[in-house]
């Protein structure tokens, strides 16, 4: 299958017009480079797979059908076989998110510590109506996630990449004007 | 506690020796450190020559099965022909289990050390650490350490100039705790869902790629390089009770505890005087009531017959349960037992890969049971039905994350069921009032 300028936009569900897609991996772009580099790393083209699907949801924020078609093709799997994979895994994005994606750690050390009322106290000064739904600014998405590995330091948050130890419900509010927008 | 902090006089900080300590991140500070002496003379050393001197040294995996790590490098057939693997498990992913991640953060360099080693001694050329996706901080500490022992010639096609191969590639995760599997990490490695396979084949013989293979855990390819420094008699001698438990290990406590965060004792140590003494005992005005001491996989025990265990492999199963992994997860008596282990079996429900039909459906099934006894609705068949279902959930299936979510639960019900049956008959009093 190709992408050439005529082929089908595909909807997205999310924003209103679907814009035609953009590769990821077109020839002599760094990603493309980057790939190529991983896939020497393997005696097979798919193990650079969930590589690559970390590229695009770098690159684009979540990974879309036409996302995983591309990805496809680049290391000789189906769309089908991506989604597949995608969707085994939890922390590939098959929807838009809000600009700061913040999980919190609910598993039961983490639940001894609190985590619940953490939960609340994101949801309350995030304006997010429930998990897993993003802000009507866009600018928050919360969810609970299973241990983070950092059960001594609870209640652990990850916000995007990277980890905040120790929080309570009273840091929230500070924790996320830090964040900016 | 998070570092840099000191370490307790009653621990044997040998892996965590340099955590705290950000000048041990760098290659340099690394070797100031004596780092990568004990590379330099596995790389003279005939692989078998290095298998011995680990299995002398009684060295067992510390990613939770506890199986001899000499043992397991001797099933490696050497000169077959074949490109061989080593993997390095980074999953870190079993509640209450936080220790590679540190190792990872603070002293990358022993890591990679290790990995190397393992490699050349399974006759390996190329090993990958595969770090969870979540690990993003240790991910970065990694891949700059790799890339600074690459660019010296540590690693790479000619390893210390000893003219031997050995490639070492971070592989990041993307989310699932049954990629911790052995079986299920390759296949992630190898672009595919993470679904456990079914043994035999095991991994020596056919692996990542169909070839023959060898996994890892952090930790016990972190104490390699200690071994080869200090020989296997020093190793040995790291042990306070059983002779099949020798060494130090990490523990990381958490919970409701005075000081959670990671120790290292050597094996054999007293349990009562770790948790009273190293982790300060409970939060004020609290009791410890109830400990999983291996990982949220191990059976609960509680806090009397936890001061009488030491800690190694063979006395944490004289109480029934197990060393596992060395997450030690604290209730006080101010927890619910029936709440926290719902919210367990919930764990696994979620992280069930849903292959095996006893697995996907009894860890759902025991979890909406659970649930139901915790909202005051449950019946006293309820609890014979989580016995019931535990049986088909044990040793049925093709991994055992089945088994893990029944042994917490079922040790819990056995050990706490009064908790379990206040909660039941509650429901009994307030909605059966008649004739009460
Ligand atoms: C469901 C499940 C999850 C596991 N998760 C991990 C893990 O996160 N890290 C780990 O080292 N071992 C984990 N293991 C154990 C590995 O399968 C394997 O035994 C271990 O990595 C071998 O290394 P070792 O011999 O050095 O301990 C897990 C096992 C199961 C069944
Ligand atoms: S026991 Fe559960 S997690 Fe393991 S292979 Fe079967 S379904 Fe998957
Ligand atoms: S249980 Fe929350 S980080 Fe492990």
């Amino acid at each position: 299958m190709s992408h050439g300028p005529s082929a089908p936009a595909h909807a997205h569900g999310h924003g209103g017009e679907a814009a035609p897609y953009v590769p990821v991996f077109t020839e002599g772009s760094a990603r493309r480079r980057e790939l190529d580099d991983l896939i020497s790393r393997y005696p097979s083209r798919r193990a650079a797979l969930l590589p690559a699907l970390w590229m695009v949801q770098q690159d684009r924020g979540w990974i879309s059908e036409d996302a995983m078609r591309e990805v496809g093709e680049q290391l000789d799997c189906t769309a089908a076989y991506v989604k597949g994979v995608v969707t085994f895994y939890t922390m590939y994005h098959q929807h838009p998110v809000g600009r700061h994606f913040i999980q919190v750690c609910t598993t039961s050390p983490c639940l001894c510590a609190g985590a619940d009322d953490v939960v609340k106290a994101f949801l309350e000064h995030t304006g997010c109506k429930e998990l897993g739904l993003t802000s009507p600014d866009g600018k928050y998405t919360v969810i609970e996630v299973e241990c983070l590995g950092a059960c001594g330091f609870a209640t652990p948050v990850q916000i995007n990449e990277d980890y905040v130890e120790c929080v309570t419900p009273e840091k929230v509010p500070g924790l996320l004007a830090a964040l900016g927008d | 506690m998070g570092y840099p902090h000191k370490s307790h006089p009653q621990e044997t900080p040998v892996l965590s020796k340099h955590f705290g300590d950000p000048a041990a991140r760098t290659l340099e500070g690394w070797k100031a450190r004596g780092g990568y002496t004990a590379l330099a003379q596995a790389l003279t050393m005939a692989p078998t020559a290095i298998q011995d001197v680990v299995k002398a040294s009684g060295l067992r995996g510390r990613g939770g099965a506890g199986f001899p790590t000499g043992l397991k490098w001797s099933f490696m057939k050497l000169d077959d022909g074949k490109p061989h693997y080593l993997c390095c498990n980074a999953d870190e992913s079993e509640p209450g289990t936080f220790k590679d991640r540190e190792i990872m953060r603070w002293t990358p360099h022993a890591l990679i050390e290790g990995v190397a080693i393992g490699a050349y001694a399974i006759g390996a050329e190329t090993a990958y650490i595969y770090i969870r996706g979540e690990f993003s901080e240790p991910i970065r500490v990694m891949e700059a350490a790799l890339a600074e022992a690459r660019a010296a010639g540590v690693i790479g096609p000619n390893a210390m100039g000893s003219g031997k191969r050995i490639d070492i590639w971070v592989h990041k995760g993307a989310g699932a705790y049954i990629c911790g599997e052995e079986t299920a990490l390759m296949n992630s490695i190898e672009g595919k869902r993470g679904n456990p396979r079914i043994k035999p084949p095991f991994p020596a013989v056919s692996g990542l790629f169909g070839q023959p293979t060898t996994i890892n855990n952090v930790e016990t390819l972190t104490a390699v390089p200690h071994i080869l420094n200090n020989g296997a008699e020093w190793y040995k001698g790291m042990c306070l009770s059983s002779p099949k438990s020798t060494g130090s290990k990490l523990f990381s406590v958490c919970g409701n505890v005075a000081r959670p965060g990671n120790y290292e004792v050597v094996l054999g140590f007293s349990f009562k005087d770790f948790l009273y003494d190293l982790c300060g005992g409970p939060p004020a005005g609290r009791k410890f009531k109830a400990i999983i001491p291996g990982g949220s996989s191990v059976p609960v025990i509680t806090i009397e017959e936890a001061e009488q265990v030491r800690m190694d492999y063979e006395g944490f199963l004289e109480v029934g349960t197990m060393l596992g992994s060395g997450g030690v997860i604290i209730f006080d008596d101010a927890q619910s037992m029936p709440r926290q282990l719902a919210r367990l079996a919930r764990f696994y429900a979620h992280e069930s890969c849903a292959q095996c039909t006893q697995c996907r459906e009894g860890t759902a099934w025991m979890t909406r049971i659970l649930e139901r006894i915790v909202a005051g609705q449950g019946t006293f068949e309820d609890l014979d039905t989580i016995f019931d279902l535990s049986e088909s959930m044990t040793g049925k299936t093709i991994c055992v994350l089945s088994d893990s979510c029944a042994a917490p639960v079922v040790s819990g019900i056995k050990r706490f069921r009064g908790e379990f049956e206040a909660l039941i008959t509650g429901r009994r009093s307030s909605t059966v009032a008649v004739g009460g």
